[in-house]
């Protein structure tokens, strides 16, 4: 019984409880969101392209505009789009394949977070809509969330919904990797992409209702009349700043592990090669992470007047993430080492990512060392760095993982000459768009500024990035609807078309029918899903 | 002995470390300078690591490439002890890096904290949308962004300047690039930045932290000029007030 064989029923998809069609709206709904956000961000390099208003009506109320569209793009891009996308979309369908499992553990619930998550997603675009939107960027500090105007609660209540179907999913899948994978398969021969989903998911359940509670007292200050964070009423003012971090900075942990696990699965069927030292990647490199995340958090307050002592003190746990990171970039990289490359549109972006994550990792290594930071922090150079490893790094992990498994979910094959063109337009508009920032960053250009009337030798640098970004929207165009064209009228793929070894591809129909196997799998000892020979 | 050798070592540690600290304590500390430097040695670490992962991946992308559709990888497989050897070398090369970077931070980092005995201090208040600065003689100044007016900030050249500096409502931050300075400025808190106005110049603060509606039009000059000068122009001001 295949899942194509029913045709489209509205019905089905509603109510769907199979891990696979939740997977598959995860990737809409996060989509969807990317395509708002991505418009916001086009429309902010157009209002810095000039130094006078550009978007904006006039000077004294521009700001209201301008900072609608910031905290829109922040919010839907990380809440909206990198964490629902990495452990929705990926997790969600290919996840239970992986292991060799019929579904997730609880599918019910696995629908439940689903449409949360499409709750999360309106309550977010109420922004367009509602007369005093949230202006409170995605950090939402107080006390100024507090005190505007515009409507923090639509903020709370978009990180609460997404939180929420957050903390279930990572339930979901913690228990669904502990109890139900295939019989025989130790936790050795687990795929890492399914290793970065149980260390994100186990960041995430830890994290998550920290961040829950500080929007939650940023509501009860602005609606209720409390006092957490007021000053003037024995209030902390930094308390927010402290437990929003706590969680926020472990979140990129949230995003990053699980698309460099794509990148591991893309690459090493791409390479037809073995993981370079698996071990160290998962036991060192990915839980050393998960160990690390919660003891770097005040690298987020480096300037925000906290003691001595632990500014020092998280710039050497900050710093010593390296280890960590430098095991998996080892290993990633090790992994091309004495390889077969074929150069698919999944490892052509693939390779991008080593670079953007070089480029990226590097530029985070300044920012880790607090006195650096009392020059860099809060201009156009945390901007440039945090969207080369989060933003853009992780949006062309998304996308490999697209390009990786579209033969999975649609049966049928990507088209080649749009998917090629649309990677380099992405890739060199990215380029084009922050390598500029990086160097006005350093000369002290501000963040969120639409107005820098005070650094006009800024503004051609400005122009550059503009025009890097419309490359970049071009080159996204072209990839959605790449996808769209070829998954109407796209040429049908083999079965393998990568020849890949791990279980979602070798014993799986494309795409797998409900409860995914025909046979039961059974994993013999030596099995690995790198098992190239 | 070896809790001798460990005894006559230890003043052999202390002494330079002391008079290093005495001899460091004369000298005019310039934080820009003490950045600019640590910028430097940063971008070149940064620039080794880049190259060496970047020349390796370019070579092996390239090197690697598959020659037939059916041929797979060769990937070694690492023994026990290699793999042990592949995870720990590199994670204490990745440490000592670390470790140098973090004592390099640490050194500059307590030039930015040690305010000098000799340093003239001023108030700076943080409101939506705009700076005011208070002088030890109770003169305040301000700028505005819509008219272009006011004083700004005025510091005397050659003297350390220290701030101390609060908000008025919402969290706001003291960006001056120019002399590599910047803290956060919050209602219930007194933070405060130095720096060493060298030369006769006038540059720009800019508020940091994101705090509303005008945002980027809270910034202000900061003007500094010559001792005499800068004096002169204070009296006047207080004389006219």
């Amino acid at each position: 019984m295949s899942t194509e064989s029913h045709g489209f029923n509205l019905r089905e998809w509603i109510f769907t409880t199979d891990h696979k069609r939740i997977g598959v709206l995860y990737l809409i709904g996060s989509i969807a969101a990317f395509s708002v956000a991505g418009i916001q961000a086009l429309m902010i390099r157009i209002e810095q392209s000039s130094l006078g208003p550009t978007l904006v009506h006039d000077v004294a109320t521009g700001g209201n505009q301008y900072n609608v569209w910031l905290y829109f793009h922040g919010a839907a891009m990380i809440l909206g789009f990198l964490i629902p996308g990495l452990t929705g979309f990926a997790a969600n369908y290919f996840l239970p394949l992986m292991i060799g499992a019929k579904d997730v553990a609880f599918p019910r619930v696995n629908a439940f977070s689903v449409w949360l998550f499409y709750a999360g997603i309106v309550m977010a675009l109420l922004t367009f809509v509602v007369g005093d939107p949230p202006d409170v960027m995605w950090t939402g500090y107080p006390p100024y969330s507090v005190l505007t105007s515009g409507n923090t609660a639509f903020y709370v209540f978009t990180v609460h919904l997404l939180g929420f179907a957050s903390i279930l999913g990572a339930v979901n899948f913690l228990v669904t990797v502990i109890y139900m994978r295939a019989p025989g398969m130790g936790w050795n021969q687990l795929n890492m992409f399914v290793w970065s989903t149980v260390t994100a998911f186990v960041i995430q359940l830890v994290f998550v209702p920290v961040l829950a509670s500080a929007v939650t007292m940023l509501l009860f200050d602005k609606y209720l009349g409390t006092h957490f964070f007021d000053p003037a009423n024995g209030g902390d003012v930094l308390l927010y700043q402290n437990l929003f971090w706590f969680y926020s900075h472990p979140a990129v942990y949230v995003i990053l592990l699980p698309a460099l696990g794509i990148l591991y699965e893309v690459v090493a069927t791409s390479a037809k090669n073995m993981i370079f030292n698996y071990k160290a990647a998962v036991y060192g490199g990915m839980w050393g992470i998960v160990l690390i995340s919660g003891e770097v958090w005040i690298h987020h307050l480096y300037i925000a007047g906290m003691p001595n002592w632990i500014r020092i003190g998280m710039m050497v746990s900050t710093l010593l993430i390296s280890v960590p990171v430098g095991l998996l970039t080892i290993s990633l990289f090790g992994t091309l080492f004495r390889g077969a490359i074929t150069y698919t549109i999944q490892m052509k972006y693939a390779a991008a990512c080593l670079f953007l994550f070089l480029i990226g990792g590097l530029t985070g290594i300044p920012l880790a060392m607090t006195v650096m930071t009392t020059h860099l922090s809060e201009t156009s150079f945390v901007h440039a760095h945090f969207h080369y490893i989060m933003g853009i790094f992780s949006t062309f992990a998304v996308f490999a993982a697209v390009y990786y498994w579209f033969p999975k979910m649609t049966g049928k094959l990507a088209g080649e000459k749009l998917g090629n063109l649309g990677f380099w337009f992405n890739f060199i508009g990215v380029n084009v768009t922050f390598m500029p920032l990086f160097i006005i960053g350093v000369q002290g250009m501000p963040r969120r500024y639409w107005n820098y009337e005070m650094f006009p030798q800024f503004e051609p640098f400005h122009k550059v990035a503009l025009l890097g970004a419309i490359l970049v929207a071009i080159g996204m165009g072209m990839t959605i609807l790449n996808w769209v064209i070829s998954a109407i009228s796209g040429e049908k793929s083999p079965a393998n078309p990568w020849k890949s070894a791990s279980l979602e591809w070798t014993d799986c129909a494309n795409p797998p029918g409900p409860g995914n196997f025909t046979k039961d799998v059974v994993i013999k000892p030596e099995w690995t899903p790198y098992n190239y020979v | 002995m070896k809790g001798r050798l460990v005894a006559l070592s230890i003043p052999g540690i202390v002494t330079p470390g002391v008079l290093w600290a005495a001899e460091s304590a004369k000298k005019v500390v310039d934080p820009v300078e003490n950045w600019n430097h640590l910028w430097n040695e940063v971008l070149i670490d940064l620039f080794i690591m880049g190259t060496v992962f970047s020349v390796l991946a370019i070579h092996w992308l390239i090197k690697y490439k598959a020659t037939s559709p059916d041929q797979v990888g060769r990937g070694p497989k690492l023994t026990r002890a290699q793999s042990w050897a592949w995870a720990m070398v590199p994670a204490f090369i990745f440490m000592a890096d670390d470790f140098f970077l973090a004592a390099k931070g640490w050194t500059v980092w307590n030039i930015y904290r040690n305010v000098p005995d000799n340093a003239y201090e001023i108030k700076v208040t943080g409101n939506m949308w705009y700076w005011q600065f208070e002088y030890p003689n109770g003169v305040t100044t301000t700028y505005s962004y819509d008219t272009k007016e006011g004083d700004g900030l005025m510091v005397p050249v050659g003297t350390p300047v220290v701030l101390r500096m609060t908000s008025n409502d919402v969290i706001h931050s003291f960006g001056l690039p120019a002399y590599r300075v910047k803290e956060d400025v919050m209602p219930g808190r007194v933070t405060y930045i130095w720096f060493n106005p060298l030369e006769e110049k006038q540059t720009w603060v800019t508020c940091v932290e994101f705090c509303g509606v005008l945002h980027s039009q809270m910034y202000a000059p900061v003007k500094a000029v010559p001792r005499a000068k800068f004096d002169e122009w204070l009296q006047k001001k207080k004389s006219t007030t």
